[in-house]
């Protein structure tokens, strides 16, 4: 998965890592791919919530370099 | 303890946390004043005089609570709260199980059934639904497997409300059926088919340091923890006679209201979902039919859980979350997660048997107002 942007969300609590994915939206084209790093647990069930709520795709979990989870969203509108 | 007002409303605070404790029912108080104020708390176990009265006082109570739960008097046994009914009750059929030590339990009970499994048993989790309920076939499929001890499951979800098909579970004999009622005990009556519940005073308007626990009639339940020799095998220590007896008092008045209490409350409930759907990118979560009478479970994308608690609690509104941020453990609701529904942003409310429209009516004004006075202050 190799998404146009990535969100560097470490070390912020819920509810940011999802505040800046719907702030950073709108930086990837439709049917790009846009990925939230992020070690806070609620993120893993935040973002596919999220997802779900406002109509984008959770294509998946990831790691990042530093072994940080990492999920990724397409944007589909 | 502190005013009751809120600081910066005129108005009483409206206590909306009744699932974390219900107000102490008046019957309860009146029971409570008396007795403390008698001075007396002889040993039941005693011969003489004052100690015949504290068993005369205990066999009440036991009888009380009995007759309001349709059960035996010589199958209830007042514990030092729900959490260790639950131990009790659970981890007493892993110890006179025959079959082996596993637990099958649903994902979304109260953390006393995942600490008691974790203590004294091995965890065999089955997953809910999206409304929170779990799948009879699951639980029947996983309680029918070699080596399972017993099978729990919660009659109502304590943190968004939803009822469980407790009496549905046609699990194969030699394999008893726990269930964790603490959430409903009183409000509702308990569903059939269980052979060991649980149940907590302070949740339907007893006093806190009661719990219930109800074994039926030859079960095989062995006392995991040491034992005592008290009135009661299956409990130990000192009886807490009066709360015990408060406690069935408010069992008895909250049963006999509870007709008029659920269906007022269930159609503020009703108001209050209806509501706060229309404010947007919200999630209200549960089985909005088939759910306990006074509580509802909600999230807000966006918004700090523990902030939310807070403003609303500054405007004289007492709700709780299952946010991260507003947990001790700095860990989302267990529920919410299992759910795989929206864990900031949480609020749960639940109505007292007194809550009114005018209760309501001032969350409803307020919680649209505090969204999205948070939301503004994150630029969304």
């Amino acid at each position: 998965m190799n998404p146009s942007l990535a969100l560097d969300c470490r070390g912020k609590p819920c509810p940011l890592p999802v505040i800046e994915l719907a702030k950073h939206l709108a930086d990837v084209e439709v049917g790009e791919l846009i990925a939230v790093d992020s070690d806070d647990v609620a993120a893993g069930i935040d973002i596919p919530a999220w997802c779900r709520m406002r109509g984008q795709e959770f294509v998946g979990q990831d790691t990042a370099e530093d072994g940080v989870a990492r999920y990724v969203v397409r944007r589909v509108d | 303890m502190t005013d009751p007002a809120g600081p910066d409303e005129q108005a009483p605070a409206a206590y909306l946390d009744s699932a974390s404790s219900e107000r102490l029912h008046p019957a309860a108080v009146d029971v409570l004043t008396s007795l403390l104020a008698r001075g007396e708390h002889a040993d039941p176990r005693r011969l003489h005089g004052a100690g015949r009265t504290s068993r005369l006082l205990l066999d009440n109570a036991r009888a009380v609570a009995a007759e309001a739960l349709e059960v035996r008097p010589d199958e209830l046994t007042f514990t030092s709260s729900g959490t260790d009914a639950v131990h009790r009750g659970l981890l007493g059929l892993v110890r006179g199980s025959r079959r082996g030590s596993t637990v099958v339990h649903s994902a979304v009970e109260h953390a006393a059934v995942a600490h008691a499994v974790a203590w004294g048993g091995e965890s065999d989790e089955v997953l809910a639904d999206e409304w929170g309920r779990v799948a009879v076939r699951d639980l029947v499929e996983h309680g029918s497997a070699a080596g399972v001890a017993a099978v729990a499951l919660q009659t109502a979800n304590h943190e968004v409300g939803t009822i469980q098909p407790v009496g549905e579970l046609d699990l194969p004999p030699g394999v008893p059926l726990f269930t964790d009622a603490c959430a409903s005990m009183g409000r509702l009556p308990l569903p059939g088919g269980w052979d060991v519940a649980a149940g907590s005073a302070h949740k339907w308007g007893g006093p806190a340091g009661v719990g219930v626990l109800l074994v039926r009639k030859g079960t095989r339940w062995r006392n995991p923890f040491p034992g005592d020799d008290r009135v009661d095998e299956r409990a130990v220590g000192f009886e807490n006679v009066a709360g015990a007896l408060a406690a069935a008092a408010a069992l008895q008045s909250v049963v006999a209201e509870r007709d008029e209490t659920n269906a007022r409350q269930s159609a503020l409930i009703d108001r209050i979902r209806a509501s706060v759907a229309a404010i947007p990118d919200t999630q209200v979560v549960g089985d909005p039919v088939d759910r306990l009478p006074h509580l509802v479970t909600f999230s807000f994308l966006y918004v700090d859980g523990e902030a939310l608690v807070s403003e609303l609690d500054r405007r004289g509104l007492a709700v709780a979350s299952g946010s991260a941020c507003a947990a001790s453990t700095l860990e989302p609701s267990r529920v919410l997660a299992a759910m795989r529904v929206l864990t900031h942003g949480n609020v749960r409310v639940s109505l007292t048997r007194d809550t009114t429209d005018a209760d309501v009516d001032r969350l409803l004004t307020a919680l649209p107002e505090v969204v999205a006075e948070l939301r503004d202050r994150v630029g969304l």
